[in-house]
């Protein structure tokens, strides 16, 4: 699920720079999709409409946002997901008179294919976006974004699409995610970690290459459990520090350092002029 | 036939005019240098020629089409193209990419990805970077990174083409290199606005030049008559009674 949320998130993040926390207000999203519609549509059209809400919502909030750059943007986005849980909560208890809801449940085995086909469609669509020439385009705006305005990408446009594409497979995580957890209510949807835990797992990762967030997330999801059973009391703290750590001496990510070994071993000839 | 036409073009930041009223006119195939002191609006005028400004108010028409208000992206691909003064390549990719980006976004028609390699590797032989193609732009020297920056607006094959000071801070060899090249770009066929304060590089080049001052356009005309002109001298040298006594 992490690795899901790590690399969609780093779909649109790693090239341009953007760092968005929105990934919770997506993901919520698809958990509340399902939590509603659960008992009255079929599995598959759950997960495709949530999908379809997260992507519209993306737009939406592309559209108004994406002006704002760097610090800004974070800020906003994280604001949504408060809004977003806030809103849920006051209309739940407003009009639904209860807090949370509960969830069709659906077998261990259907969950873990689903999420594996949401995986591999994902893998591709990001594989794809990196080899195109937008993935070229998603880089120089990182890279300077009025000069790429000036060299004729429709930066505003191609920023909202490739922000929506991101959205739509975190809102399809949350719609399968929902139904393992059985009960849900806007805490525990829009819980601000879902935001968090992407970006630490493709910063850690590193998110130059195409494998960096996965790896990222694998890790970091792996030494979480870890942790959690060895160290019950001092995991989040040890957990900081690793962090702390790798971010101080890996700016590039696992990823990097790969890379970097890559080069000392193949003698990293490089032309200066 | 005029290429561009700018008619009573104004932007103003805040209450302060950086650029004023300017009508100017820009005709196909010529060099025009666009000259002036320091915060005179030569760059803002840029600016709003590449629509990264808007002139309010003002119009500004490419080949007879008003192409006030459009978008950066639009402008560049009806064909204009512009350098930036300070040089805004994009760092950490490498030296050909940055090139191949201008082909496949830039252009009027669509280009295929094969030719878009074609014509980016054309181009850097064209500027003399074939060399470094796979280098990280930001490790290219000051006098190539502008090199860079002609070769990535020449990628979105323009018909017009803004360079926002090519020569500040290259040596007496790279000016001479970089007017080379602002030849060879006109031989092909290109209109070129320059702005530009290395005097020689302008009077060497230039078909005409037009002298802004404050956001106005206080003189026009080819080298010889902008040299002698007195309003010019004093512009540049304060007036003529103190530089005489």
């Amino acid at each position: 699920m992490y690795v899901i949320l790590a690399v969609s998130w780093a779909i649109f993040s790693g090239p341009t720079g953007y760092i968005s926390l929105a990934p919770a207000a997506f993901f919520g999203v698809g958990i509340y999709t399902s939590a509603t519609l659960g008992n009255d549509l079929p599995l598959p059209i759950v997960i495709i409409i949530g999908a379809l809400i997260s992507a519209c919502l993306a737009l939406l909030v592309g559209a108004l946002t994406l002006r704002l750059r760097g610090i800004y943007f974070a800020i906003f986005t994280f604001g949504l997901v408060e809004l977003i849980k806030h809103l849920l909560l006051w209309y739940e208890v407003k009009f639904t008179g209860t807090r949370g809801r509960f969830v069709v449940l659906v077998d261990n085995e259907t969950i873990y294919y689903i999420m594996l086909i949401i995986f591999v469609v994902l893998l591709i669509t990001a594989f794809i976006i990196r080899r195109s020439k937008y993935g070229l385009a998603l880089q120089s705006i990182g890279e300077y974004e009025e000069a790429a305005a000036h060299m004729g990408i429709n930066v505003t446009l191609l920023k909202v699409v490739t922000f929506a594409i991101s959205a739509l497979f975190m809102g399809a995580a949350g719609a399968i995610m929902a139904t393992r957890w059985t009960y849900v209510d806007p805490y525990i949807a829009f819980y601000a970690l879902f935001s968090f835990m992407p970006v630490l797992m493709a910063i850690l990762g590193g998110m130059g290459q195409f494998y960096g967030p996965i790896m990222g997330a694998v890790l970091i999801a792996y030494l979480e459990e870890l942790l959690l059973t060895k160290f019950p009391y001092y995991y989040m703290l040890i957990f900081g520090i690793i962090l702390v750590v790798a971010i101080l001496f890996l700016p590039q990510g696992l990823a990097g350092l790969i890379q970097k070994l890559r080069w000392r071993i193949s003698g990293g000839k490089r032309a200066h002029t | 036939m005029h290429i561009l036409e700018g008619e009573g073009v104004t932007k103003y930041f805040g209450g302060l005019s950086a650029v004023s009223e300017v009508d100017f006119y820009v005709d196909q195939g010529e060099v025009v240098g666009l000259i002036g002191p320091n915060g005179a609006g030569k760059t803002t005028l840029f600016n709003l020629i590449s629509a990264a400004l808007v002139p309010k108010p003002g119009t500004i028409k490419f080949k007879g089409i008003n192409i006030t208000g459009m978008k950066p992206h639009k402008i560049c691909r009806m064909g204009i193209a512009r350098t930036f003064q300070t040089v805004k390549i994009f760092a950490n990719m490498p030296v050909s990419d940055n090139v191949r980006i201008g082909s496949l976004f830039g252009t009027y028609q669509k280009m295929s990805p094969a030719e878009a390699v074609k014509e980016t590797t054309e181009l850097l032989e064209f500027v003399g970077l074939s060399k470094v193609s796979g280098v990280p732009a930001k490790d290219l020297t000051l006098a190539n990174q502008k090199r860079l920056e002609v070769a990535r607006a020449l990628a979105t094959r323009p018909e017009l083409l803004l360079l926002d000071e090519l020569m500040a801070g290259l040596n007496q060899t790279e000016v001479s290199e970089s007017m080379e090249l602002v030849k060879k770009i006109r031989d092909k066929g290109t209109t070129i606005i320059m702005i530009e304060h290395v005097m020689k590089a302008i009077m060497n080049v230039c078909d005409r030049i037009i002298v802004l001052h404050h956001g106005k356009k206080i003189a026009e005309g080819t080298p010889q008559e902008i040299v002698t002109s007195k309003t010019v001298i004093e512009v540049y040298l304060g007036e003529q009674t103190y530089a005489g006594s």
